[in-house]
């Protein structure tokens, strides 16, 4: 019998630690009652940011889909609209956190980086709703509504970034970006 | 003793906001960038926001379970009694707007959607299965291309 053996490597490690702290902040988020469905704060997405600041973009990608994934199994809902529109939420945002890779460090802080994010978190999730959900144009009239609660989490959640990387030594300088 | 109360109380406060001037002071506060980003989204908000984005209907359209009664111009007054499984039904047009004056149904949904003006928005009686849409041009269909 030949057992098959991964090879663990400290990467894999670092983003399942990551990973669990987003699927953990993502469940005590779910624990809070919304006013209106699709209105979050979305304090996961500190995570995956912090992520993208101190290991990169790879990373945070990893980090992001497989809390997606991972939440979809705890909450019952893996492959239910809750987990396409949480996906399409997360692969907009990520995309555009790919882009936003580009922004000078030194005007843009993560406060523009988080509501960058969260914007495309809603678009994303809005135009799934459109193609999918509600095929009626009349769905377009949730992104203006749900933009507004996303740039005031988003600010909120790029502040609560800035200040951990703040409050973190600064990681090695001449290795990693 | 009042006054040392107030006094004690300021003190306190004073020390609550220290303490909370510390814990703040590691944000650097928002940078150029951040404030342009910021501006760009409320921009977008605004372009997008249902009401601006709403265009005025000119006509609408009332259904009685499946069947269109008929297309009406806003620009007049008048009063349409529409016949239902419960009773009539009256929409009221007067002014470019329109609304369900009177209904037979017991939870009066429909009357209480009120006066009705852009286009696209629907006023429905469930019950009695009829309907108001509002037609007219949309103002952002070009979030499409």
């Amino acid at each position: 019998m030949q057992s098959i053996q991964f090879k663990i490597t400290l990467a894999d490690r670092q983003i399942a630690g990551l990973t669990v702290l987003a699927i953990g902040l993502h469940m005590i988020e779910a624990s809070f009652p919304s006013p209106l469905p699709g209105v979050k704060p979305g304090i996961a997405n500190i995570v995956v940011l912090f992520v993208l600041y101190r290991f990169g973009f790879a990373t945070a990608a990893s980090v992001s889909l497989l809390r997606v994934f991972a939440s979809g199994l705890l909450f019952g809902q893996l492959f239910t609209p809750t987990f396409f529109l949480s996906l399409a939420g997360a692969i907009a945002s990520l995309g555009v956190l790919w882009l936003a890779q580009a922004l000078p460090r030194k005007a843009f802080s993560a406060v523009s980086v988080s509501v960058l994010a969260a914007m495309a978190h809603i678009f994303g999730q809005v135009c799934l709703v459109r193609l999918w959900l509600i095929p009626v144009p009349q769905a377009w009239l949730l992104l203006s509504p749900l933009w507004l609660t996303a740039l005031l989490f988003g600010i909120s959640n790029g502040l609560m970034i800035q200040a951990l990387l703040n409050q973190l030594a600064p990681p090695h300088q001449p290795s990693t970006d | 003793m009042a006054d040392r109360g107030a006094w004690s109380a300021c003190f306190t406060m004073m020390q609550w906001l220290a303490r909370l001037k510390r814990g703040f002071q590691h944000i650097d506060g928002l940078l150029v960038g951040d404030w342009l980003t910021i501006a760009l989204c409320l921009g977008l908000i605004l372009l997008y926001w249902p009401e601006a984005s709403l265009g005025q209907a000119k006509k609408c359209q009332i259904r009685q379970g499946g069947q269109v009664i008929g297309v009406y111009d806003l620009d007049q007054r008048r009063r349409i009694s529409v016949k239902g499984p419960l009773g009539v039904s009256v929409v009221q047009i007067q002014q470019g707007k329109v609304r369900f004056s009177q209904a037979p149904c017991h939870n009066q949904y429909c009357l209480q959607q009120g006066w009705l003006s852009h286009a696209g928005e629907v006023a429905l009686c469930l019950p009695n299965q009829v309907s108001i849409i509002l037609l007219g041009e949309r103002g952002f269909d070009s979030l499409a291309y």
